[in-house]
């Protein structure tokens, strides 16, 4: 066909014959074909392999008597190579090695003058994507763990809390503020029945208010709602579900009450008999 | 009978410069569009201008029906410009430390002018729950959330929680007895969070050996405190959420919001 680039004009198909097979349609996908093909060669660039199948396909779904259209001429660089994959000399390679063994050997080792890329642009924008992805799931990783300090400006867990012969027995409110516990002295604990001292968390097992203590009746008032505690903990009136929480306590080498916020004891879990929960003293 | 003839009547002087005024280069630079007087002009107000761009150029009948709509959604999103004013005002003699914050609350009572900034920007926290938790009620009444609206209805629902958020946080910053016990119960639900909580259940699952690997110091009510207990670090954190972090996703949400409504047909339409 001498004008290849002219769009065809629409003419009426021969009577009761597949309208694609008159031989005036049948060049229009070739045509398109062939004017990219030659404009890619020009540009050095290969064609989308997939077109050039495609166009092929075309051409193969439609059963007429008319000749496969002409592959494009291919345009040879300096050095006299034929630089398309859709050229007569790329048709002519690609059919002789369709075989799926002689393709993967080819995946593997390009051919010396071999000019068409290594990633296609889909395999490139993937691994973009990919990349993208991943560094953003990492800086969302860092965000989150930046919110957990590494630092505290919160008093020590644990400190000394003077002699046992400092204390007298009962509820002593010295390190009430600081520390958040109270130091009790008992001559007969409830849970190890002997004489000693426990410290008591100052943290209501309602919702987390501090109690009062209330000396003239003996017992750990919470003013946010009422929980009532006696001095061993243990709740007996108010919305606390559960008795308040003794802390580690411990005698230190030199001879000094250690108590150790870091480390709770709850009695409804029987830790209360835990030899650290209680001071024999 | 004297030849009467027809005389335009003189413009006034305010007429005249408004005339010229709107003739200069300075203001067709800035508004580019003819005066609202064709119903060109009138919808070209609404397409050049990025304030008034939401708004819809014409809206029906039943739009500025007050029986209809409650005008529930435009209070609450007057009440956050409100806010986010008087907010913006607050912060210019507040600062989030322990040592400051309360007598900074006190000094905005009284020694800074006016005084009443820190119980406006109050109220209209109070307000604006309450006129979200309305919108909500009339939404539902009209089944303005049925097909194709339950996007936008989700999208509402997390407005609503991030508005009680902001009350949340916001109530922390005059660091008085009320906001400290406040924040330390509804933040001691965060211990008891499944698996993230170190009372939670769970949490004893996930330990190596004898090490917890969720403990006080390191669970979700810590990330939200930034501490072990309610103290310097939960009053910086709450202040940089109820200021910055908040109210940018609240506005992103508006955004879309408004957006849906736009585009589904308009306030008030049928469904």
């Amino acid at each position: 066909m001498a004008d290849d680039n002219k769009p065809v004009q629409p003419s009426a198909p021969p009577t009761g014959a597949n309208p694609s097979a008159t031989p005036h349609v049948q060049p229009k996908p070739g045509a398109d074909e062939a004017a990219t093909a030659r404009a890619a060669a020009a540009t050095g660039a290969a064609p989308v392999p997939p077109a050039a199948g495609a166009a092929a396909g075309a051409v193969a779904h439609t059963a007429r008597p008319a000749a496969p259209p002409k592959p494009p001429a291919a345009i040879p660089d300096l050095a006299g190579r034929t630089t398309t994959a859709a050229s007569a000399g790329g048709q002519a390679a690609r059919a002789a090695t369709t075989t799926p063994a002689t393709a993967a050997a080819k995946a593997s080792t390009r051919a010396a003058d071999d000019t068409s890329p290594l990633l296609t642009r889909r395999a490139w924008l993937g691994l973009a994507w990919g990349a993208f992805s991943a560094a953003s799931a990492a800086a969302l990783a860092a965000t989150g763990r930046f919110m957990f300090p590494n630092v505290l400006n919160e008093p020590p867990q644990q400190f000394k809390a003077g002699f046992p012969n400092e204390y007298g027995v009962g509820v002593d409110e010295r390190w009430k503020e600081k520390y958040g516990v109270w130091l009790v002295r008992t001559t007969e604990d409830i849970e190890q029945h002997a004489a000693g001292f426990y410290s008591l968390s100052v943290t209501c097992t309602h919702l987390g208010c501090t109690p009062n203590y209330l000396s003239a009746e003996n017992k750990f008032k919470c003013p946010c709602h009422g929980s009532g505690f006696r001095i061993t903990g243990v709740n007996f009136e108010g919305p606390a579900p559960r008795p308040l929480e003794r802390t580690r306590i411990v005698l230190a080498d030199d001879g000094q009450i250690l108590v150790d916020k870091s480390r709770h004891f709850q009695r409804e879990l029987g830790q209360w008999t835990d030899p650290e929960a209680f001071l024999k003293a | 009978m004297a030849d009467t003839k027809t005389v335009a009547p003189q413009e006034g002087a305010a007429t005249k410069f408004w005339n010229w005024l709107t003739e200069t280069q300075a203001w067709k630079s800035i508004f580019r569009h003819d005066r609202p007087n064709t119903d060109r002009g009138r919808v070209l107000v609404m397409l050049s201008n990025v304030f008034l761009h939401l708004h819809p150029v014409r809206i029906r009948k039943s739009g500025v029906k007050l029986r209809y709509t409650w005008c529930m959604g435009g209070l609450s999103f007057f009440l956050f410009l409100v806010l986010t004013f008087t907010g913006l005002l607050l912060m210019f003699y507040y600062r989030p430390t322990l040592e400051y914050a309360y007598t900074d609350i006190i000094g905005l009572r009284e020694h800074v002018p006016l005084g009443i900034m820190r119980e406006m920007h109050r109220w209209g926290a109070h307000a604006m729950v309450i006129t979200v938790w309305l919108h909500m009620f009339r939404v539902f009444m009209t089944g303005s959330y049925k097909p194709p609206r339950e996007f936008n209805w989700s999208v509402g629902v997390i407005m609503l929680v991030l508005t009680l958020l902001l009350s949340f946080t916001g109530y922390l910053l005059p660091w008085d007895q009320l906001a400290i016990w406040a924040i330390t119960v509804g933040s001691n639900m965060a211990r008891a969070t499944p698996f993230l909580g170190h009372e939670g259940p769970g949490a004893q699952l996930l330990r190596l050996g004898d090490v917890p690997l969720i403990h006080s110091a390191d669970d979700a009510r810590f990330a939200l405190l930034g501490g072990t207990f309610v103290g310097e670090g939960a009053l910086l954190r709450f202040y940089v959420l109820h200021c910055v972090g908040l109210p940018l996703g609240i506005a992103v949400l508006m955004a879309v919001h408004f957006w849906r409504v736009r585009k589904d047909g308009g306030i008030s339409g049928p469904l």
